[in-house]
C-alpha cells in the first residue's frame, strides 16, 4: 500500500517537473526555468554526496572539489575551443572521478574527524590551485564562452537544457537506487554499520569505500559540467569549504540515506533562499533558523517525513 | 635577502601564529573536552571584534574596551553554550556541523542587522602607534610587538592554569578521558560552560588584536576558522601545548612562505604569475603539513586522548 | 511547490509588460558590504542624488532603481545580474566598482543587448579590441589616474620607485599605466591578493628594497589598512607615498586621519572645481548624507545625469536601441567635472588634476587641486577599438 502511494507521488512530481518549463515560459516566467534547472543540478551534486555519506557512511567535507573540478574542466576546454558535449562532459566526469580516486586513496586511510579534516584540506588545496591558474581566470574565475554543443539539441534554449538536466538527474537517481539495492550497496551498508565485522568476513572494505567515493566524485563532476553551463561562469569560490558545507547541509536537510534526500534538500534550501530573498535581505537568518529547527526537532531531515515505514538505507 | 628582512618576517610569522593560537586554544578545548565540532567559533571571534570596535568607539579608549569586550563575548559564549550547544554534546558530529553552520548564518545576519553591512574601523591605541626596535637598527611596529607580547603572556597563563590549578586538572582529565571524569563526579556542566566562556574570551582577545590590522567585517570568522581547525588537528585535539606548537608552525610556514616564495619564483616566472603562485603554494604548504602530520601521527603531535 | 512558482510567474506578468516603457528600470549592482563598501555606497548615493535633483525621474521617466550587493564576489554579481536581466527586466545596468566583477558580469549584459553605464570600473579589455556598443564608462579608463601619477613622479625626478597593486585586472592596468609615463627604475613591482588587509610581509620587503618613493593602487579598505600600517612601520617619514585618487579620497582620509596630510594624488574631479552643478552637487551631498563626497560619488552622480540626458533625447523611447546609443554618445549633459565628451570607445576624454591633501579654510583635512597633469587625455587602447 505504502509502495504504490509513493509510486503515485513520484509519478505526479515527475509529471509536474516535466510540465513546469512549458507553463512557466507561457506565463512569462522564463527566469524560473533557469532557477529550477539550478535546483536540479544542485540536487545531483547533493545526491552524489548522498552516495558517499548516506550509503557509504563517510563524512566528506571536500565534496565541492569534485563539483568544481567538473565545472572547470568544461570551462577550460571551452576556452581552448572544445565545446562538444560528447567530449567536455565525459572529461568533467573523468576529472571528478580521477580526483576522487586520488584524494580517496589517501584520505580513506583515516577515520572520523581526521577523515573530515583531510578531505577538507584537499578541497582547499584544489581551491588554491585554481586561484593560482592565471591563464584560466585565477581568483576572478572564467566566463563560459559558449554553452556546450549537442548536435540535434540547442542547449542555449532554457527549456531544452532544463529537460536534459532533468533526464540526467532522473537517470542518476535510478542508477543510485539500483546500486543501493545491489550486492555492492549491501556491502557498503555493512561496512557503514560495522566495518570490523565486514573485514572479518573477508571483504576488502577499503576498496569498496574507494569505489564508492570515486563513483560519487564522477557524478559530482557531471553536476559541475551542468552548473557551469547553467551559470555561464565558474570561479574558485565553487570549491571553497563553505560550498562543501552547503552541499552537506542540503543533504542533511533533505534526509541522509534516503534516495531522494539530495533532491529534497537542494529544492528546500534553494527555493527557501529565493522566496525569503523576495521579502528580506536577511534570508540567511531565516535559513539558519530553519536548519537549527531541523537539527533539534527533525534529525532525519525532510526524508524522515516521507520515508517512515519504507525500508531506509 | 638580508638577515634583517628574514628576522622581520620571522617576527611577523610569530605574531600571526600567536593569534592563531588564541583561536585554536579555545577550539581544541571544546573539541577535546566536549567532543564537539564547533564551526561557530569563528563567529565568536567576529562578535568579539565587533564588540571591541563599538566599545572602543564608545569609551574612547582601547584599554578600557578590551577587558569589557572580552567579558561581554565570554557572556555571549556561555549563554550560547547553556542555551543551545549543550543539547548537541550527545549528538553525532554531523548534527553538530549542521547546527553550528546554521549559527554562522544566523550570526552573520544578526551582525549585519545590528551594525550594518560596512566594515567597522578599529584603531590601534595611540601609545602603540609608532615603532620600537626589538633588534637594534630594525624598527618594528609597536602594535605588532605588543600582539606578540600578549600572545606569549596568554600562552604562559594558560600553561600555568592547566598545569598548576585545580580547574586545569579538571580540564586535563576531561580532555583525556571524559567518561572517567564524569564517573569521578566532576561537575561537568559547570566545567563545560566555563571552558566555553574561556574560549570565547580568547576569541574576543584575538579579534581585538587583529581588528586594527585587518578589518572588522561580516564573515571575518570563516576565513580564519579553517586555519584554526588545521592548527588543532596538527597539534592534537585537546592539547593546549599542541595548539601552541601547531599555531607557531602554521604561522611561520604561511608568513615566510608568502614572503619568500614569490621572490623565489620570480627567478623563472613573470611577476604577476609568481605573485599569484607564491601565496598559493604557501597556503597549500600548510595543508600539506597537516596531511603529513596526520600520516605519521594520526592523532596529531600532542594528542591528549589516552 | 513548482505550481506555486508557475502562479507567481503569472503574477509577474502583470508587473513587467515587455514593450513600451512607462518606467525606467535600472539594475544597480555594487559592493555595498565589507571593507570596500564605502565606494559602492558613495556611487549609489551619488546616483540617488542625481535622480532626486531631476525630481525622482530621469529623462522624464519615473525611476525604479533595483539595488543589489555583490559582496565583492564575481559569483554573486553574476547571479544578481541574471536575476535583474531575466526576472526584473531592467533597461540599464550600472554600479559595479571592481573590474574583476564587471568582467564576469558584462558578457551576459551585452548578450542580452542591455546597456551598461559604468560609474567606475573601466577595464582595458573594453577600451580596445573588445569594445562594445553596449558599454559606456562615465568615469575613466583604469590606467588613466595612474598614468597621471606616473608623469608627476617622473617629472619630480624620482629614480627608484616601489610599486604595489592588487592582483586583478584593474591592478595590472594601474601599474601598466604608471609605467607608461614613468620610465625610471623600479625597485619592486608587487601584486598583492585582492582584498588583503595585512601588509606586514610586503612592508618588510619594501623597507629592505630602499626605494626613494612608493606608488600604491589600493582602493577602499586595502588602502586604509596599508597606509595605517605604512605609518606604523615608520616608513612614512622616510619614503614619500604616491597614489591615484582612489587611495587618497575622503573615505581614506576619514579612516586614517592626520597621517594623510601632504599626500599627492591624481583625479579627474575634486570638490573645488568651480561650476554651478558641482557646487550644487557637493552642497546637497553633504546636506543629505552628512559626509563629504568622494570621486566615486561624483561618478555616480554623472552617470545619473548621462542617463537623464539620453532618455530625454529619445523622448522616453529607450527600446529604440540605436537611437538611445546615439544619444548616450552625445553625452549632452553638464558634468560636475566640467566639460565631458566620449571617445569612440565610449570612454571619456578629459583633464586629469594633481591634488594635495591639506587643511582647508575650515580646518578640515581634504583634497585640493594644485595643478593639471593632462589635458584632453584619452586612453592608450582606443586605437584597437573598431567601433
Amino acid at each position: 500500500m505504502a509502495l504504490s502511494r509513493s509510486r503515485t507521488a513520484l509519478a505526479l512530481v515527475l509529471a509536474a517537473t516535466i510540465a513546469f518549463p512549458f507553463l512557466a515560459e507561457a506565463a512569462g516566467g522564463g527566469y524560473y526555468v533557469g532557477l529550477m534547472t539550478r535546483v536540479m543540478i544542485y540536487a545531483l551534486a547533493a545526491t552524489s554526496l548522498n552516495l558517499v555519506l548516506g550509503y557509504g557512511g563517510m563524512i566528506s567535507f571536500g565534496h565541492a572539489a569534485f563539483f568544481g573540478a567538473g565545472a572547470y574542466a568544461v570551462a577550460i576546454l571551452a576556452q581552448e575551443g572544445v565545446t562538444s558535449v560528447w567530449v567536455a562532459w565525459p572529461m568533467a566526469i573523468a576529472a571528478g572521478a580521477a580526483l576522487a580516486l586520488v584524494i580517496g586513496a589517501i584520505s580513506l586511510r583515516t577515520r572520523g574527524l581526521y577523515f573530515i579534516m583531510i578531505t577538507l584540506a584537499f578541497a582547499q588545496m584544489l581551491y588554491y590551485f585554481f586561484v593560482s591558474l592565471k591563464a584560466y581566470g585565477g581568483e576572478d574565475g572564467i566566463n563560459l564562452v559558449v554553452r556546450s554543443r549537442l548536435p540535434g539539441l540547442d542547449l542555449r534554449d532554457e527549456t531544452t537544457f532544463y529537460l536534459l538536466v532533468l533526464a540526467l538527474l532522473a537517470g542518476c537517481l535510478y542508477l543510485l537506487g539500483r546500486l543501493a539495492a545491489s550486492r555492492f550497496g549491501a556491502v557498503l551498508r555493512g561496512i557503514r554499520e560495522n566495518e570490523a565485522r565486514m573485514t572479518a568476513l573477508g571483504y576488502p572494505t577499503y576498496r569498496y569505500r574507494l569505489a564508492c567515493f570515486t563513483i560519487a566524485g564522477g557524478a559530482a563532476g557531471l553536476a559541475g559540467a551542468l552548473i557551469v553551463n547553467q551559470h555561464g561562469f565558474v570561479s574558485p569560490g565553487l570549491l571553497d569549504w563553505t560550498q562543501s558545507g552547503t552541499l552537506l547541509i542540503m543533504l542533511i536537510l533533505g534526509g541522509v540515506g534516503w534516495l531522494y534526500g539530495g533532491v529534497a534538500g537542494a529544492a528546500a534550501m534553494l527555493l527557501l533562499e529565493e522566496v525569503l530573498s523576495l521579502w528580506t535581505g536577511y534570508w540567511k537568518l531565516g535559513l539558519g533558523l530553519v536548519l537549527l529547527f531541523v537539527v533539534l526537532r527533525a534529525p532525519g531531515g525532510v526524508g524522515s517525513w516521507f520515508a517512515r515505514g519504507n525500508a531506509r538505507g | 635577502m638580508s638577515a634583517l628582512l628574514l628576522l622581520e618576517q620571522g617576527l611577523n610569522g610569530l605574531q600571526f601564529g600567536l593569534m592563531l593560537f588564541l583561536l585554536a586554544a579555545g577550539l581544541t578545548l571544546v573539541f577535546g573536552i566536549m567532543d564537539m565540532v564547533n564551526l561557530a567559533h569563528g563567529s565568536l571571534y567576529m562578535i568579539g571584534a565587533y564588540l571591541m570596535a563599538t566599545l572602543a568607539q564608545a569609551t574612547g579608549s582601547f584599554w578600557i574596551a578590551l577587558p569589557l569586550a572580552m567579558a561581554a563575548t565570554a557572556a555571549v559564549g556561555m549563554a550560547l553554550e547553556a542555551g543551545l550547544l549543550r543539547r548537541l554534546y550527545e549528538r553525532d558530529h554531523l548534527s553538530q556541523v549542521l547546527a553550528t553552520f546554521a549559527l554562522i548564518l544566523i550570526a552573520n545576519d544578526l551582525v549585519r542587522m545590528i551594525w550594518g553591512p560596512q566594515a567597522l574601523l578599529l584603531d590601534a591605541p595611540r601609545a602603540l602607534a609608532g615603532t620600537i626596535e626589538i633588534i637594534p637598527g630594525a624598527p618594528y611596529p609597536a602594535f605588532r610587538a605588543f600582539i606578540i607580547g600578549v600572545g606569549l603572556a596568554v600562552a604562559a597563563a594558560l600553561y600555568w592554569m592547566i598545569v598548576h590549578t585545580r580547574v586545569g586538572a579538571l580540564v586535563r582529565a576531561g580532555a583525556s578521558n571524559r567518561e572517567m571524569a564524569l564517573a569521578l563526579g566532576v561537575n561537568v556542566k559547570r566545567l563545560f560552560t566555563l571552558v566555553f566562556g574561556l574560549g570565547a574570551a580568547l576569541c574576543a582577545l584575538a579579534g581585538a588584536m587583529l581588528g586594527p590590522l585587518l578589518a572588522v567585517q561580516i564573515g571575518m570568522g570563516e576565513s580564519i576558522l579553517i586555519q584554526a581547525f588545521v592548527v588543532v588537528v596538527i597539534g592534537g585535539i585537546g592539547s593546549i601545548r599542541g595548539a601552541l606548537v601547531g599555531a607557531l608552525l602554521v604561522g611561520m610556514l604561511d608568513t615566510i612562505g608568502r614572503a619568500f616564495l614569490p621572490v623565489l619564483l620570480r627567478g623563472f616566472l613573470s611577476n604577476n604569475i609568481a605573485d599569484a603562485l607564491g601565496p598559493t603554494l604557501a597556503a597549500m604548504a600548510v595543508y600539506i603539513l597537516m596531511a603529513a602530520v596526520l600520516y605519521w601521527k594520526p592523532t596529531g603531535l600532542f594528542a591528549a586522548r589516552g | 511547490m513548482k505550481r506555486i512558482f508557475a502562479a507567481a510567474a503569472l503574477a509577474c506578468v502583470g508587473f513587467n509588460p515587455a514593450g513600451a516603457a512607462d518606467k525606467l528600470k535600472i539594475g544597480f549592482i555594487s559592493t555595498l558590504s565589507g571593507p570596500a563598501a564605502a565606494l559602492g555606497v558613495d556611487i549609489r548615493d551619488g546616483l540617488n542624488l542625481a535622480i532626486k535633483h531631476q525630481g525622482g525621474k530621469l529623462g522624464g521617466l519615473p525611476v525604479d532603481l533595483i539595488v543589489g550587493d555583490d559582496t565583492f564576489s564575481p559569483d554573486v554579481g553574476k547571479q544578481l545580474t541574471e536575476r535583474m536581466l531575466k526576472r526584473d527586466d531592467v533597461h540599464i545596468m550600472t554600479g559595479i566598482v571592481f573590474s574583476n566583477i564587471l568582467l564576469a558580469v558584462a558578457p551576459a549584459v551585452f548578450q542580452d543587448q542591455t546597456f551598461y553605464i559604468s560609474p567606475n570600473a573601466g577595464p582595458a579589455e573594453f577600451a580596445g579590441d573588445r569594445c562594445s556598443p553596449f558599454f559606456f564608462n562615465v568615469a575613466w579608463q583604469n590606467d588613466n589616474l595612474h598614468e597621471a601619477m606616473g608623469k608627476h613622479v617622473a617629472d619630480k625626478g624620482y629614480r627608484n620607485v616601489y610599486l604595489i597593486a592588487p592582483n586583478y585586472p584593474a591592478g595590472r592596468d594601474a601599474l601598466n599605466g604608471f609605467k607608461r609615463f614613468y620610465k625610471g627604475a623600479t625597485s619592486g613591482e608587487v601584486y598583492t591578493k585582492l582584498g588583503q588587509l595585512d601588509y606586514a610581509a610586503e612592508l618588510a620587503q619594501l623597507r629592505a628594497a630602499k626605494p626613494d618613493a612608493v606608488f600604491i593602487f589600493l582602493p577602499g579598505g586595502m588602502g586604509i589598512n596599508f597606509i595605517k600600517q605604512y605609518n606604523a612601520a615608520g616608513l612614512a617619514a622616510a619614503v614619500p607615498l604616491f597614489g591615484p585618487g582612489f587611495s587618497a579620497d575622503e573615505d581614506v582620509i576619514r579612516a586614517v586621519g592626520e597621517g594623510m596630510q601632504g599626500m599627492f594624488n591624481s583625479s579627474q574631479w575634486n570638490r573645488d572645481i568651480d561650476n554651478p552643478q558641482n557646487r550644487r552637487f557637493v552642497a546637497d551631498f553633504e546636506k543629505d548624507y552628512g559626509r563629504a563626497p568622494t570621486l566615486y560619488a561624483s561618478q555616480g552622480y554623472d552617470a545619473g545625469l548621462l542617463i537623464d540626458s539620453a532618455v530625454r533625447a529619445v523622448k522616453g523611447r529607450i527600446e529604440d536601441k540605436s537611437a538611445f546609443r546615439a544619444a548616450l554618445r552625445k553625452a549632452d549633459f553638464k558634468s560636475v567635472r566640467g566639460a565631458f565628451r566620449f571617445n569612440k570607445n565610449h570612454y571619456p576624454v578629459q583633464d586629469y588634476y594633481l591634488r594635495l591633501i591639506a587643511k582647508d579654510e575650515k580646518g578640515r583635512l581634504t583634497n585640493r587641486i594644485v595643478g593639471t597633469i593632462f589635458k584632453n587625455h584619452s586612453d592608450a587602447y582606443v586605437k584597437s577599438c573598431k567601433m
